[in-house]
């Protein structure tokens, strides 16, 4: 009997592992998924933001930790947020980073991207994914996606371009305005952030 | 104890550093950010106006020229850099770039040497006097020149010293290589722009972080030992 259930869960063990995408290759087919949509699609090309948003929010957002990535940038004010103040500032970090990455996408379409294989052992839980994008002349332009192993399959809880890690970015901005203002000062800073981004004129061309 | 409550109150008393004076990196903040505003304003008015025109009357394989033409006679220096970091194969690598592109793609202007997999690098003397073991010292935001370190600053003397573009002796010539290699790579940088202006709450310390991380990342290769975050 024993023997039975053990069975019976290395097989439900081995049929989840086996239903996970390996994380370099979620990568690679999320981007070349919206790098195809993109390339179809003179809305997104020109910018349109609505719909830039929308791509995002199906395309790319199921795969980001988004409350694991507000607490690595919230550092050690995280734990002394309420479970309200929590949600408020991952939902507010996460619609930032939507608009930010918005922004960025219009000029995806055209652009070369160079996937490294991953060496990946079983036991890993914790990874750097690493794309580069190529350019003519110019030194090409690491991304590299640190991930984690969920029940969920892998998310990437930190997304570093060029080096620059968008949530050691946040921390220190965040650090700052926690200090003066306190946990709900920042989630109020967010909110404005979001919302003059916006009321911005489309394609934000200042 | 008394030092800090007097510099803690130096630091709120301050002009304009309402959220500013604490990191250790940047004890001149209130200076930095005054200079930060002036190079924002002569961005503003001077290099980003000229940045867009040029995008917008140049056709893009001809951008793509000119800054493949700048950018290969970097490579010269960014192999004796590579050389001085001990680091022979990428110096001998940039420099067969500089060598082919300069023959075979006519003065630079086609980067043929990184379609054949010889692949541009990024190093300049800031870079290697830190893989000499200087530290970064502190941040500084330096007059039209932007965001940069003590280190990097002492260095800039040897990267002008070196820089073809600066050292051509006809002056006329000089001042319109210098000027369309500028206003060139600020129109490379208009998107970039654009991108720190809505992710920023709060733009200075932003752009900051910003530059730091991309340092490190450039001393170390793009392969930095990976940082904790710090246990407060």
């Amino acid at each position: 009997m024993q023997l039975f259930f053990a069975c019976a869960l290395a097989l439900a063990a081995s049929a989840a592992h086996a239903q996970l995408t390996p994380p370099d290759e979620l990568v690679k087919k999320v981007m070349l998924e919206i790098q195809r949509v993109i390339v179809q699609d003179k809305d997104l090309q020109g910018g349109d933001r609505s719909k830039t948003l929308r791509l995002i929010e199906e395309k790319a957002l199921p795969h980001f930790n988004h409350v694991g990535m507000t607490a690595l940038a919230v550092g050690v004010h995280w734990r002394k947020a309420t479970p309200e103040q929590k949600q408020r500032l991952a939902e507010e970090f996460r619609a930032l980073l939507m608009r930010t990455y918005a922004s960025s996408l219009s000029a995806f379409g055209e652009q070369k991207l160079e996937f490294r294989p991953l060496r990946i052992k079983a036991e890993d839980t914790d990874v750097t994914v690493q794309v580069r994008v190529l350019q003519s002349g110019s030194q090409p332009v690491s991304v590299d996606y640190d991930m984690e192993k969920t029940a969920r399959g892998w998310k990437c809880y930190d997304v570093r371009v060029a080096g620059i890690s968008l949530v050691v970015n946040y921390r220190t901005e965040f650090a700052n305005i926690v200090r003066d203002k306190g946990i709900d000062g920042l989630i109020s800073a967010l909110e404005a952030k979001n919302k003059s981004l916006d009321t911005a004129p489309a394609g934000g061309g200042k | 104890m008394k030092l800090r409550v007097l510099l803690l109150a130096l630091a709120l008393a301050a002009p304009g550093c309402a959220t500013t004076g604490s990191d250790e990196r940047d004890p001149l903040e209130g200076v930095n950010r005054g200079v930060l505003a002036f190079n924002d304003a002569v961005d503003e008015n001077l290099l980003q106006p000229a940045a867009r025109l040029y995008r917008n009357v140049t056709p893009r394989p001809l951008r793509d020229m000119v800054r493949n033409f700048f950018n290969n006679i970097d490579d010269l220096f960014i192999g004796a850099n590579n050389l001085l970091q001990g680091k022979p194969e990428d110096a001998v690598n940039d420099w067969l770039r500089f060598a082919f592109n300069t023959t075979f793609g006519l003065l630079g202007i086609h980067d043929w040497a990184s379609d054949m997999g010889l692949e541009k690098h990024n190093e300049d003397f800031g870079q290697t006097l830190a893989r000499w073991g200087m530290g970064d010292g502190i941040y500084l935001v330096l007059p039209l020149l932007g965001p940069s370190t003590l280190r990097d600053t002492a260095a800039l003397p040897v990267e002008w010293a070196v820089d073809p573009v600066t050292q051509h002796s006809r002056v006329d010539e000089r001042n319109a290589m210098f000027a369309t290699r500028l206003v060139g790579r600020r129109a490379d940088l208009l998107a970039a722009s654009r991108t720190l202006e809505e992710a920023a709450l709060d733009r200075y310390v932003f752009l900051r972080e910003s530059f730091l991380q991309r340092r490190r990342s450039m001393i170390y290769d793009g392969k930095p030992p990976r940082e904790r975050p710090p246990a407060e």
